[in-house]
């Protein structure tokens, strides 16, 4: 299968006062077509910027270095304005605030029609046959009357259907959401997960889910990436991960869910917080919270390395690994 | 040893929404006929989806909102017929921690300030605070160097331990926890939940834990009320109720949490349908147009909220 979105070596940086801070430091990801791949952290990971950084969507004081390719073109060569034809296009994003990011002042009509007519150049009658479309495809079975309605008037999951309609008018190849459901109600959330993924199937199309929640994760992502402060520290397939993670931090992550600690009286909890981009420390970043912290941990941040087959691990605990990989290869 | 530390009896909250000169006052059912009853030391578990009452329910209880109708009795002293007065000194035994501890904590005072004031309003003498504010301060994990600091200098983990400790001043019984871990990261989250566990065996505490997330509630609860608009629909055990729902609503909810496991697959309940407005809700029982066990009873009758199997229910399926 190949590859409809590569990154490699993204890095993006803030600025501020003269001073730098990396937010995601060395990010690679590969996304087939018709995967999901998920990006998990908690905040200020820089799981967010990282999304960002690959819509370009970021603020002035935010530079990016690395590569970002598309089907193989390198979105960081691309002007403000062929951008603004990708956007929509050929990736599409949905936000965690559905209500924050729809206009209040136009209707959802006008709202989702507006891509129509400027990617696939559509005239009015056109799309609103499209419009009435999607709005069925994502389960909103009045849509002739929400056709009208402003976003004020909807409730958080239908708004959240609204914006996949949106994110999915013009057929993208890929879409990142990023914490679709953290502002909804359970039952809310299983009812747009489940939108989500028969959606994916039924266009083919990539996704890249950005949660905090493991749950989440399980129920959509073919293969997981764990983020911590602004690097990724475990990459492995759904599977291995839950159900054998490698990193300290993926392990403790697992075990401080309250679910997974059905019967104990204490929850597994990991000390500390995470540290803020200007005080990360020398060496392996979660060294200051790690139960098996060694010496050469607060020396040198260890690289990713080759766990095995299914997992790579941001961790000094599997050193042997590669230099056994070293004296094989 | 079962003694009720609280008693709350067919309690009621109606919200004044809509008045015009010639059109009828509407008004929202918030809180709606609530009977629950939690014993000394234990922790009851409040869950429900938002809107359907259960940060009203808890701050009716301490009378933050004033309820429409109802009984309040804790200790056995009816707290609804006292005045303001009294009221205040009840405070002292029933404190409350709320949800975002970046909106709670004044962000011009200092954490010795913030500290102080329920001392100053209870009319602790001012020698005794300073050694009071620091034993409290020690026993949610933080230290004497923290007091000249301001809330913004903290992380979202500090500031509820924070929230806590102000809680904690006065060596309440009952402490009414809103939500106290939706705001925190998963791997803070597990230690705020440990700090809640420890403090109620080393002060006997009694917990009202108002919660939307069922695992979390799981974790910590003895007992679990579930709201749907504003009436409680089942409550039981913890264990019982996580291992055999019988509410339709109960079940759905369940089934709607994602789990991290993937080989447990489950049968998933998915609704049709959103929460309905709370200011229009449906006839009968509030549940039935989203219920996919709906029978012709329910959409006329509303059902009472009474013992089955030995548990409290309220549906149709189980009322002969």
């Amino acid at each position: 299968m190949t590859n409809v979105l590569e990154v490699t070596g993204l890095t993006t940086t803030f600025s501020r006062n003269e001073r730098a801070f990396k937010v995601v430091d060395n990010l690679c990801l590969q996304v087939k077509r018709g995967e999901s791949v998920g990006i998990v952290g908690e905040s200020g990971c820089g799981k967010s910027v990282a999304s960002l950084s690959m819509m370009r969507l970021l603020s002035k004081n935010g530079s990016i270095a690395g590569r970002i390719q598309l089907n193989g073109a390198d979105l960081l060569r691309y002007s403000e304005k062929e951008m603004q034809k990708i956007r929509g296009k050929e990736i599409a994003m949905i936000f965690q605030e559905p209500m924050t990011s729809l206009n209040p002042v136009l209707t959802i009509g006008k709202q989702l029609s507006e891509g129509l007519e400027k990617h696939e150049g559509m005239n009015r009658v056109q799309s609103r046959q499209r419009v009435l479309e999607l709005l069925t495809q994502v389960g909103i079975s009045r849509a002739n009357e929400i056709y009208h309605e402003y976003p004020h008037r909807l409730s958080g999951g239908m708004r959240q259907r609204v914006m996949i309609a949106m994110a999915i008018a013009c057929h993208p190849k890929l879409l990142i959401a990023d914490e679709p459901t953290t502002a909804l109600d359970v039952t809310i959330q299983a009812q747009i997960l489940d939108v989500m993924k028969k959606i994916q199937r039924e266009l083919g199309m990539s996704l890249i889910m950005i949660t905090h929640d493991l749950g989440v994760v399980a129920e959509t992502c073919d293969r997981v990436l764990v983020m911590y402060a602004g690097q990724v520290i475990e990459a492995a397939d759904v599977r291995t991960l839950l159900r054998s993670p490698k990193h300290p931090y993926t392990m403790g992550l697992i075990k401080s869910t309250p679910h997974n600690a059905k019967g104990q009286k204490r929850l597994h909890s990991i000390a500390g917080s995470v540290p803020a981009p200007d005080h990360y420390p020398k060496g392996c970043r979660f060294a200051p919270r790690c139960e098996k912290v060694m010496p050469v941990c607060l020396e040198q941040n260890p690289p990713l390395l080759d766990v095995d087959q299914q997992s790579e691990c941001r961790c000094w605990l599997y050193r042997e690994n590669r230099e056994s990989t070293a004296v094989n290869g | 040893m079962k003694t009720p530390l609280l008693q709350v009896k067919n309690l009621n909250k109606k919200f004044l929404v809509g008045k015009g000169w010639f059109q009828q006052p509407s008004y929202v059912h918030a809180v709606h006929g609530v009977n629950v009853t939690v014993n000394a030391g234990e922790t009851l578990g409040i869950v429900g989806e938002s809107g359907c009452g259960k940060s009203t329910l808890g701050r009716c209880i301490l009378r933050l909102i004033e309820p429409t109708d109802g009984e309040i009795v804790f200790e056995g002293q009816n707290i609804r017929s006292l005045q303001k007065a009294d009221m205040q000194k009840l405070r002292r035994d029933m404190q409350m921690v709320f949800q975002n501890p970046f909106d709670t904590l004044n962000p011009k005072l200092t954490i010795q300030h913030i500290l102080s004031e329920p001392l100053i309003a209870h009319g602790i003498p001012k020698r005794e605070r300073a050694a009071m504010i620091e034993e409290t301060l020690e026993i949610v994990g933080l230290n004497k160097s923290h007091l000249s600091r301001y809330a913004h200098e903290f992380s979202g983990g500090q500031r509820q331990r924070i929230g806590i400790a102000r809680a904690l001043m006065l060596r309440p019984k009952l402490i009414i926890a809103d939500e106290p871990v939706s705001a925190l990261d998963v791997s803070i989250q597990s230690q705020i939940l440990n700090l809640l566990q420890d403090l109620q065996e080393q002060f006997s505490l009694t917990y009202l834990f108002i919660s939307h997330d069922l695992s979390v509630v799981e974790h910590i609860a003895d007992r679990v009320a579930v709201m749907y608009l504003g009436e409680v629909i089942e409550l039981a055990k913890k264990e019982e109720l996580f291992q055999r729902p019988m509410h339709p609503y109960t079940q759905t909810l369940l089934s709607a949490i994602p789990i991290t496991d993937p080989d447990e697959k489950k049968e998933r309940i998915i609704l049709t349908g959103d929460l309905p407005s709370p200011s229009n809700p449906p006839q009968g029982c509030k549940f039935h147009p989203r219920c996919w066990a709906c029978m012709d009873v329910c959409k006329t009758e509303t059902p009472p909220f009474t013992e089955a199997d030995g548990r409290l229910v309220a549906c149709h399926l189980y009322t002969k």
